[in-house]
């Protein structure tokens, strides 16, 4: 319908093809309303395998007892929590490319912020899963909550990082939630003024009577940069009090100052790895090469360098400190990370995390998709065995030898690994079937490289009365 | 307040911004503009005023925050104070981590909250969007303040600006 529009003449853009306002909710919407193909089907046959091996595991453990765990008395801790600090650590990104990035009027965050804010939303509920399973008894959760009970009432430990976690997480979970919600609210009005049937049924709950009116939008920005404005302090704190789960202890090799912000930069590392390897499949699979060109994969890569290079100081500046304090038990826990029987663990992290993201300097390599597509996976097994080498490898060598013990995990931790993923990926999967991926609304206001598109085209139309 | 309204459909962000800028000048009363993505600089146009979302969101987060911190203080300290590793009852520094989440959660939720009681959104509103404007139509509502207008006037000044489509409702 708009073909003339096509042949006029745009600047260099951030959105590749030409694109006029109509083509964009068609190539977002258009997927939606089409039968899913076979490889979104063949994704989600896998995804719902892992999914169904965790479930598994973690029914068999929950039935028979945490037992069933290699944990023992010295390491308490281990896969679960990994787990939990890793998928926290991935939605990070999601928040930062939404709220961090709107701050700084980075345009680019507009094709992909929907899809990070929904990883951010499954990685959380992810990472709130590994700590209810580790209680062993998961169906008395609801005792982290401070709520009026018959034993006194007796309340929480305000004191405990433990509990701040579950305010930390439980917030940050609300807070993202709505965040996304609000910004979907123009798309699914855009879903439902196209569908019919049951799908304009669920749109038009859902959308809750939008009607793009101007008093809306100027009230409806404002929410969006308040929501942004809460949401970067609040992704500092999230991580920051994960932290302090191990900083506040006095375990060498946790006991540290340098903790919270270690803890947000990886996290903010690993999260954007992990986008950037969803969107490197997304853009290829759903046909969205036109809205995530290069030059988002660009700005993701140097993100990555960024971080990851402020990761490996973090590594260097661990190493210094427990040097410099002259404490024996902090140098050892430094020694036995790198020498100790989890030493290649510590090896695998370092490269991952310190040396593989390092080739990004070179235009080349951040321009070849399989280079950056390797060392996103990279990143994100890197991030994983960091969390791995602080839980387990600090725990494992403490302070009485005669107390220390070796952590072998067995295989239901395997499949509650294994779980993760699939329900990430299941979650995520459902979420490209079901809603838009790309934020339609915002996505029209960059067309052209930022400028509003109708600006420069529409000086060579001449249209009649439709 | 009966009268009615005249609606302007146009395919462009500018013509829309020039006919509004053009019945505010008349003297015309603007009734809504509707876009399918928020135009940079409308508000100045209409005469929108600042949100006051901000105040919302000020006092949501304090409400949040005094309330955490009470509440922490309360159940530590007054109702059951308990030893808890020879820590005082009020540790008002380790309060601060529930303190500050509170405050986020609260700003954030009572913003959310305000933003859609004051734009009437609801699940459930009977109300529809016009044709195309959430898509890549823009529209300009527009009335009369008084009759020294005549009626034809208000389509032509919208066609004028390039409306491709123009009718009247009968607003209530």
């Amino acid at each position: 319908m708009h073909t003339e529009l096509q042949t006029a003449h745009r600047p260099p853009a951030l959105i590749g093809g030409n694109k006029t306002p109509t083509d964009v909710t068609r190539d977002v919407c258009g997927p939606l309303e089409r039968r899913p193909t076979r490889m979104w089907w063949l994704a989600f046959a896998g995804a719902l395998t892992l999914l169904a091996i965790g479930v598994v595991s973690v029914w068999y453990q929950i039935a028979t007892g945490i037992g069933t765990w290699g944990l023992n008395r010295t390491v308490g801790w281990g896969f679960d929590i990994t787990n939990f600090v890793f998928w926290v650590g991935i939605g990070h990104a999601g928040t930062l490319i939404s709220a961090v990035l709107l701050l700084f009027r980075q345009k680019w965050r507009t094709s992909i912020n929907r899809s990070a804010e929904a990883m951010t939303i499954f990685a959380v509920m992810c990472a709130g899963l590994f700590p209810v399973i580790h209680m062993g008894r998961p169906w008395l959760a609801f005792w982290v909550f401070p709520y009026p009970n018959f034993r006194g009432p007796l309340w929480v430990n305000w004191r405990s990082a433990l509990l701040w976690d579950v305010f930390a997480i439980g917030t940050y979970f609300t807070i993202s939630l709505v965040f996304w919600y609000v910004g979907l609210i123009p798309d699914l009005a855009t879903l439902r003024d196209r569908s019919r049937g049951l799908r304009k049924k669920i749109t038009g709950l859902l959308s809750l009577g939008w009607d793009g009116s101007a008093r809306t939008w100027s009230r409806y920005e404002m929410a969006c940069v308040l929501l942004a404005s809460l949401a970067t302090p609040l992704v500092v704190s999230v991580h920051s009090v994960v932290s302090t789960d191990f900083a506040t202890s006095v375990v060498p090799g946790w006991h540290t100052t340098v903790l919270p912000p270690y803890f947000v930069i990886g996290a903010v590392f690993s999260g954007f790895a992990m986008v950037l390897m969803l969107m490197l499949i997304a853009r290829k699979v759903m046909n969205f090469e036109d809205y995530i060109t290069t030059v988002h994969i660009t700005a993701m890569c140097k993100v990555i360098v960024f971080t990851g290079s402020i990761v490996g100081l973090a590594y260097a500046t661990e190493l210094f400190t427990a040097w410099y304090s002259g404490s024996e038990y902090e140098q050892f826990a430094f020694s036995n990370r790198i020498r100790g029987p989890m030493g290649w663990a510590y090896a695998v992290m370092v490269l991952c995390n310190v040396v593989a993201p390092q080739f990004l300097w070179s235009r080349r390599v951040r321009s070849s998709l399989g280079m950056v597509f390797t060392i996103t996976i990279m990143v994100n097994i890197g991030m994983w065995f960091e969390r791995f080498v602080i839980i387990a490898g600090s725990l494992q060598r403490d302070y009485l030898p005669s107390a220390w013990s070796d952590y072998v995990p067995t295989s239901i931790e395997f499949g509650a690994l294994i779980g993760g993923f699939g329900l990430f990926f299941t979650l995520f999967l459902l979420f490209c079937r079901f809603l838009p991926m790309i934020s339609i609304f915002e996505i029209k206001t960059v067309l052209s490289g930022g400028h509003h598109a109708t600006e420069e085209v529409e000086e060579t139309k001449e249209r009649g009365v439709a | 307040m009966k009268r009615f309204t005249q609606v302007g459909l146009f395919e462009r962000e500018e013509q829309l911004l020039a006919a509004i800028g053009e019945s505010r000048i008349r003297g015309l009363v603007v009734v809504d503009a509707y876009s399918p993505y928020p135009i940079h600089g409308i508000d100045e146009l209409m005469g929108i005023r600042r949100s006051r979302l901000t105040m919302v969101c000020f006092f949501g987060g304090l409400a949040g925050l005094a309330l955490g911190l009470w509440f922490q203080y309360w159940s530590s300290a007054t109702d059951w104070p308990l030893n808890v590793g020879g820590k005082p009852f009020d540790s008002l520094p380790a309060f601060m981590p529930v303190g500050f989440e509170l405050t986020v959660l609260f700003g954030g939720l009572s913003t959310a909250l305000m933003l859609f009681v004051r734009s009437r959104l609801w699940p459930g509103k009977r109300g529809r969007a016009l044709e195309g404007v959430t898509d890549d139509r823009f529209a300009l509502v527009i009335a009369r303040r008084n009759t020294d207008m005549s009626s034809a006037e208000l389509p032509e000044l919208l066609r004028r600006h390039g409306a491709i489509d123009v009718w009247q409702e009968g607003g209530e």
